[in-house]
């Protein structure tokens, strides 16, 4: 390694020559998340490391066609990008003392990838994942960041994601950054006291991501599935690094068993397909396996929080072979549980329906109508539509239309008013009912 | 770091208290300074005089504008600081946390900025 100033000197890879080209895009994808995080460790910045890490990347690319890929990759790329801050630092004079600082870290060796680099990794990983998230974050701006800086998704595809122009995008995750740098957010993994309030809020910022994913609108379809998976993986990230914390695993549990439906939930015509009514046999059997396994693990451990209640309940729609099957009491009970915890105008509606399937139409209609009379759910649109739902069901179809076109001047999403649409040309023309 | 911890709390809450109350309130005060200053955070500090003792100067146009009252009307109004040392934001959060006036108020945790940075917004 070279000593003398303003040289860099890279070590030279050991290790055997791979000669299978290797695949840039995927690598990013899978490993930078990781690259980094060890690197604002190193760097004490999230800026630097992001750019010693494309200046390694940029290297990289030139060097590992004709020399090989190095046998560790990882470990190369670390140790260029710090070698490059540390360059780029001793030629500034304001931050010698900085530069000697990241030069005095300890240098990973080049050497195949080993257990103590993986713990290393691991415990980096977490470190970025709770700085992400740190509650004095504004919660857009953890979003933003968790997904740019440990998914590794671009600033323009989270933008098209949330609908939100580039540059203000662009803005969120500079003042982020800034906040983080000026307010003194440490780069950490919270101690013991503190480190389960920390991790709810963790866990809410995945389940945001997956949420934005899932409840795909107008927009590109494709980043939001990708959404759904970058949370997934996420969730994955935060029970292999954190095996005892129920919730977490209640959280991989409840996102897999929602988006094990996501080919049934549109039709062809990408018209929505109610629970209900969907093709199970398009429902992925493996991933409800999984996430139900996960479920019953989190409670068997004394889970009982948001998420391993609202897993169960997805647990119970998922299992059955159809939708007859379906154990409504053992769901309106669950409902009933999660409103004494974590009460909100959709578990509201969703336990009135469920009353309605377990009991009878009649009661769950009371509820709602119930519900209609307080004032803060008057413009939520859910309510008027699961009315509608159960009037016509009841064969009260005036009431029922009224319902549906109440339901119409309150949603936004165009999915979901089209489906209205639909259902109150079914009841107003049964014999013709087109869209 | 350094970090100033604004302590806020409602005036009229305050004034609804029973002076039994107030007393132990101002016992825990006393002792909560004793821990950050045995542990080497505390810088200063101070109870503030109510805001019916507070006045407001501004100048605009050279002129010396003076009103009676704080800078603005506020549902909770600040009553008292502590000036910390503190390793990160963290333990700054801790150490707020721990005021007696938290539990009734709210804390403003704010970063003093150094003498030598100048900070982009």
């Amino acid at each position: 390694m070279s000593a003398a100033r303003g040289t860099l000197t890279i070590p030279l890879p050991r290790g055997e020559i791979n000669p299978r080209p290797m695949d840039f895009e995927k690598f990013h994808r899978e490993e930078s998340g990781r690259i980094l995080s060890t690197l604002i460790r190193l760097l004490g910045d999230f800026d630097l490391a992001e750019e010693m890490l494309q200046e390694a990347y940029a290297v990289a690319l030139q060097k590992w066609p004709t020399e090989g890929t190095p046998a560790n990759p990882r470990a190369w790329l670390i140790s260029t990008a710090r070698h490059k801050a540390i360059d780029r630092m001793r030629r500034n004079q304001r931050f010698e003392r900085k530069a000697e600082e990241i030069a005095k870290t300890t240098e990973l060796a080049a050497q195949p990838e080993s257990d103590q680099e993986e713990e290393m990794l691991a415990d980096d990983r977490l470190r970025l994942i709770f700085t992400c998230c740190h509650p004095s974050l504004p919660m857009e701006a953890r979003v933003a960041l968790t997904l740019r800086t440990v998914c590794g998704i671009t600033t323009e595809e989270i933008s098209r994601a949330f609908l939100v122009p580039l540059a203000t995008m662009a803005q969120r995750l500079v003042r982020a950054k800034g906040k983080i740098r000026e307010a003194g957010i440490p780069y950490r993994v919270p101690s013991n006291g503190e480190l389960q309030d920390r991790l709810d809020g963790v866990l809410l910022v995945v389940y945001l991501i997956f949420n934005e994913g899932y409840l795909a609108s107008s927009g590109d379809a494709l980043i939001r599935r990708e959404l759904c998976a970058e949370a997934i993986r996420l969730g994955r990230v935060l029970c292999n690094l954190l095996p005892n914390q129920a919730e977490a695993q209640a959280l991989l549990g409840l996102m897999l068993l929602h988006d094990s439906r996501r080919d049934a939930r549109l039709s062809a015509d990408g018209e929505l397909v109610l629970l209900e009514e969907q093709n199970r046999s398009l429902w992925h059997t493996e991933q409800i396996r999984e996430g139900t396994e996960l479920v019953e693990s989190a409670l068997r451990r004394g889970a009982t929080g948001v998420y391993a209640l609202q897993a169960s309940i997805a647990a119970l729609h998922a299992n059955p072979k159809t939708a007859k099957d379906t154990d409504w009491p053992q769901i309106a009970g669950l409902y009933d549980v999660l409103l004494r915890t974590h009460a909100s105008p959709v578990v509201e509606v969703n336990r009135a329906v469920a009353v309605a399937m377990a009991r009878s139409l009649e009661e769950g209609l009371a509820l709602l109508d119930e519900l209609g009379k307080r004032e803060e759910l008057g413009e939520f649109h859910l309510l008027p539509a699961a009315r509608a739902d159960l009037l016509r069901r009841l064969g009260r179809i005036s009431e029922a239309a009224d319902a549906y076109r109440r339901a119409l001047t309150l949603a936004t999403n165009d999915i979901e008013r089209r489906f209205l649409q639909r259902r109150l040309a079914e009841i107003e023309n049964p014999r013709d009912a087109r869209l | 770091m350094q970090f100033l911890l604004l302590i806020y709390r409602s005036e009229t809450e305050l004034a609804k208290m029973s002076s039994a109350d107030l007393s132990a309130m101002y016992g825990e005060y006393g002792k909560f300074t004793e821990e950050i200053q045995n542990s080497g955070n505390y810088i200063g500090g101070n109870p503030l005089k109510p805001t019916s003792t507070a006045t407001t100067v501004r100048v605009r146009d050279s002129k010396r504008v003076v009103t009676d009252g704080p800078f603005a009307e506020t549902k909770e109004q600040l009553g008292g600081y502590y000036l910390i040392e503190a390793s990160d934001l963290d333990q700054a959060i801790s150490i707020a946390a721990r005021i007696p006036g938290a539990r009734h108020g709210s804390i403003e945790v704010r970063p003093i900025m150094p003498r030598t940075q100048a900070v982009q917004a």
